[in-house]
């Protein structure tokens, strides 16, 4: 293996403080040496990286990649590879496929689909209950044995407290996060968009605000009984980020995340009966959009996830209420996140680092998140002002529905780099920059 | 939507009208009303014009005022509805929608139960589409007929107070007569059980009654829609039994009103629950009235969208009744 010697970024690392000018050589798959100048070793290979920023690699904690079930839409190598040109090393794959990933046998096939692959690494992340049936609690241990790094039963949410508080306690040997999707299942029954003015006007049934809410203060209070660690997946309104914030105030383990749709769109988007405008959560107002964004810079909501969801054009092309929910998310998340938090947002770029790439790392304990020396060779490179517009034909994802199409973005992935091989280059790097 | 005349390609909700063109269709209807009081009730203006009725939903009275008010502008028409059409097969909208235009129609009238189907379509054919009422969004030639009637009572609507009963929460018609009428600067309020009620209707400059008492004694008018029976069992409310006794319009709250109450509903009525039978067939209700201006707006709204001009609705219609003139 080549040794690779990345010149001339901009080193953000907030793990360790970083965030200057420098050389980073990477040789056998690990972080050699971080300084200011660096000769490179005879062979290395030299990628030029003034102008860009060189980080820990991101991590998505949460994406749908299909497979096995739906491999029409994505699968775990089409996803893997559209992770590593969004920038992303590492991905966590839901659990929610068909069948259920939720036996080691499941967990195992997709750490192999994942090695196969070959682009960012993929990380499963297991059933809470069998079958995501809500009833009988899956085999955490052997899960996490095959590679599991957390459970979930997101696309439904845990609806039963006692099977929530079961899950927080098993949870605990093993040290990993329970992932909910904080949904009161009959308050959001049926709902196709945010319940307010826009879903009075478009005749579409609403989800209340509360339906999320109601959910996350159960979990926060669950995590509180139990000890152990929740993490709420997609926050979406203003008084989920109050109730967090209520809970992180006294010491309870729950840890938050946020998707960049949630941060850059509202309920207006579906106003043309857009379904690539069509999620769950849905999108909310333009309030909640502000106060996810203060989140996210204060560390209310530790992370920044992709709930990445592809659909084939035909679901999508249909009646609002039926079309199903989700948008693709892995290659438009950097961008979307620069243009609105850090162009518009007052947001930083190591605080995006922190939110994209430690902060998932730390709190679900997987290797990467730093560019200290001796760590596993992850690292995205992007270019900070790089302006393009979306095109989802160029996607490497098999899903193109997403709101964002045509839209023109700022901040882009120039060289993603996992176990110290580039799995995604630009294709000219850097051309497309306009100062 | 700039294809076609003053209205765009397509008639999808009194949302996205303005309030002159919302006067311009009222106006054009009115020449329209007398062809359906002759023997003959048959003008050429859309003929050789191919219309299909697309009904995805049941429906006896829209669909059938449609079809009059095609026939008698002797346009040729096609009733599809879904039991027995290559839907109940499993087609999609879009697929069904690319096969008519296929076959070279002009206009589509849609009736379908999700909301945005009459925008989707329009969406993806050169058609005309006039939406005829799309799950609990609009219902915009419903809004034109009942706005027709009040006019023909009340002349201009400006500062009208106009009050909307019942379960606001699924029905077009409601969203429809609220852009409709509050667009024509009337006062909109609406009653009914806040169960049924939108949580931001507020918002769209409506005033809220709690209790239909304190409506009667504001509204000069009251249009009362239908309660669906299946919002029971979806537990909205308890019972019709309770939803008469609270929310009913029965001629012992109507007297007790400062004035005279005009009133109207889409139909088909539920008696005895919504609307007790003596206000119903009272002498202060309009609902056939309705029915008939239905006829004569849907004509109005076929000869607009299919280019014809507003000053030649009275030439169109071939007679020598009243011209536009003379009405205002």
């Amino acid at each position: 293996m080549r040794p690779l010697l990345l010149r001339g970024g901009k080193l953000v690392d907030p793990s360790q403080n970083l965030n200057r000018i420098g050389d980073l050589l990477l040789s056998d798959g690990v972080i050699e040496h971080v300084g200011g100048s660096i000769a490179g070793p005879e062979g290395a290979e030299v990628v030029d990286c003034r102008g860009l920023i060189v980080s820990p690699g991101f991590i998505d904690v949460h994406c749908h990649l299909r497979e096995p079930g739906r491999e029409d839409v994505e699968t775990v190598a089409t996803g893997a590879r559209a992770a590593a040109a969004g920038g992303f090393t590492a991905v966590c794959a839901m659990p929610n496929t068909e069948p259920v990933t939720d036996n080691q046998a499941a967990v195992g096939f997709i750490v192999r689909q994942a090695q196969r692959a070959r682009a960012a690494r993929v990380y499963p992340i297991g059933a809470i209950s069998v079958g995501q049936q809500g009833k009988v609690l899956a085999e955490f241990g052997e899960m996490v044995g095959a590679g599991a790094v957390a459970v979930s039963d997101d696309g439904k949410p845990v609806a039963s407290a006692q099977l929530m508080r079961t899950a927080l306690e098993y949870a605990r040997t093993f040290r990993i996060p329970v992932i909910d999707h904080c949904e009161e299942p009959t308050l959001a029954a049926a709902g196709a968009m945010n319940e307010g003015i826009v879903s009075a006007q478009l005749g579409l049934k609403g989800i209340p605000a509360e339906a999320e809410e109601i959910m996350v203060i159960r979990d926060i209070l669950l995590a509180r009984l139990t000890g152990g660690h929740v993490h709420l997946a997609h926050m979406s309104t203003r008084g989920s980020v109050e109730l967090i914030r209520w809970g992180k105030e006294r010491g309870i383990n729950v840890t938050a995340e946020v998707c960049p749709h949630h941060l850059s769109l509202t309920e207006e988007s579906v106003r043309d009966y857009d379904t690539n405008a069509k999620m769950n959560p849905p999108l909310r107002t333009a309030a909640d959009v502000e106060a996810l964004r203060e989140a996210v810079k204060d560390g209310t909501i530790d992370l920044i996830a992709t709930d990445h969801a592809p659909h084939h054009y035909d679901e999508k092309e249909r009646e609002f209420a039926d079309a199903p929910n989700g948008i693709v998310g892995l290659e438009t998340a950097l961008a979307v996140v620069v243009t609105n938090l850090v162009e518009k947002g007052g947001l930083t770029f190591p605080d995006l680092v922190e939110r994209m790439a430690c902060a998932p790392a730390r709190l679900f304990n997987l290797p990467g998140g730093s560019l200290a020396e001796g760590g596993v060779a992850d690292v995205t490179v992007f270019d900070p002002v790089a302006k393009w517009r979306v095109d989802p034909s160029t996607f490497l994802s098999k899903g193109r529905n997403t709101p964002y199409a045509g839209m023109a973005l700022t901040g882009r992935a120039a060289c993603t780099i996992v176990d110290g091989l580039v799995v995604y280059r630009a294709e000219v790097p850097g051309t497309e920059r306009e100062r | 939507m700039t294809v076609g005349g003053a209205l765009g390609k397509d008639l999808l909700g009194l949302e996205s009208l303005s309030a002159d063109q919302i006067r311009l269709i009222l106006d054009t209807a009115e020449p329209f009303k007398e062809i359906s009081e002759r023997a003959i009730k048959k003008v050429p203006a859309l003929r050789g014009s191919t219309i299909v009725n697309l009904f995805f939903e049941n429906s006896t009275r829209t669909r059938i005022s449609f079809e009059f008010a095609q026939k008698r502008l002797s346009a040729d028409t096609v009733n599809v509805s879904t039991a027995g059409s290559s839907v109940s097969k499993g087609e999609t909208l879009v697929d069904t929608a690319r096969n008519l235009e296929a076959m070279r129609i002009d206009m589509v009238v849609i009736r379908h139960s999700a909301s945005g189907a009459a925008q989707f379509l329009a969406e993806r054919i050169e058609s005309n589409v006039i939406n005829a009422g799309d799950g609990t969004h609009e219902h915009p030639t419903q809004g034109l007929l009942d706005i027709l009637t009040l006019r023909d009572r009340f002349g201009d609507l400006k500062g009208r107070r106009i009050c909307i009963c019942g379960d606001i929460l699924h029905s077009r018609v409601a969203r429809s007569n609220i852009w409709g009428l509050t667009k024509l600067g009337a006062e909109v309020a609406v009653c009914g059980p806040r169960s049924l009620l939108p949580n931001a209707i507020d918002e769209m400059g409506v005033r809220i009654f709690d209790r239909v008492e304190e409506a009667i004694q504001w509204a000069e008018a009251l249009n009362v829609l239908r309660l669906q029976f299946e919002r029971m069992t979806a537990g909205y409310i308890p019972s019709a039994r309770e939803y008469n006794r609270v929310f009913g319009i029965t001629r012992e709250r109507l007297e007790r009103a400062p004035r005279d109450v005009l009133i109207l509903h889409p139909g088909p009525m539920n008696r005895g629950v919504e609307i007790d039978s003596d206000v119903a067939d009272g002498p202060h209700s309009v609902i056939l009235h309705q029915v008939t201006n239905g006829v004569a707006v849907r004509m109005a709204v076929l000869y607009l969208l299919a280019g014809g001009k507003p000053e030649l609705a009275e030439a169109a219609k071939g007679g020598s009744g009243r011209g536009r003139e003379e009405r205002e």
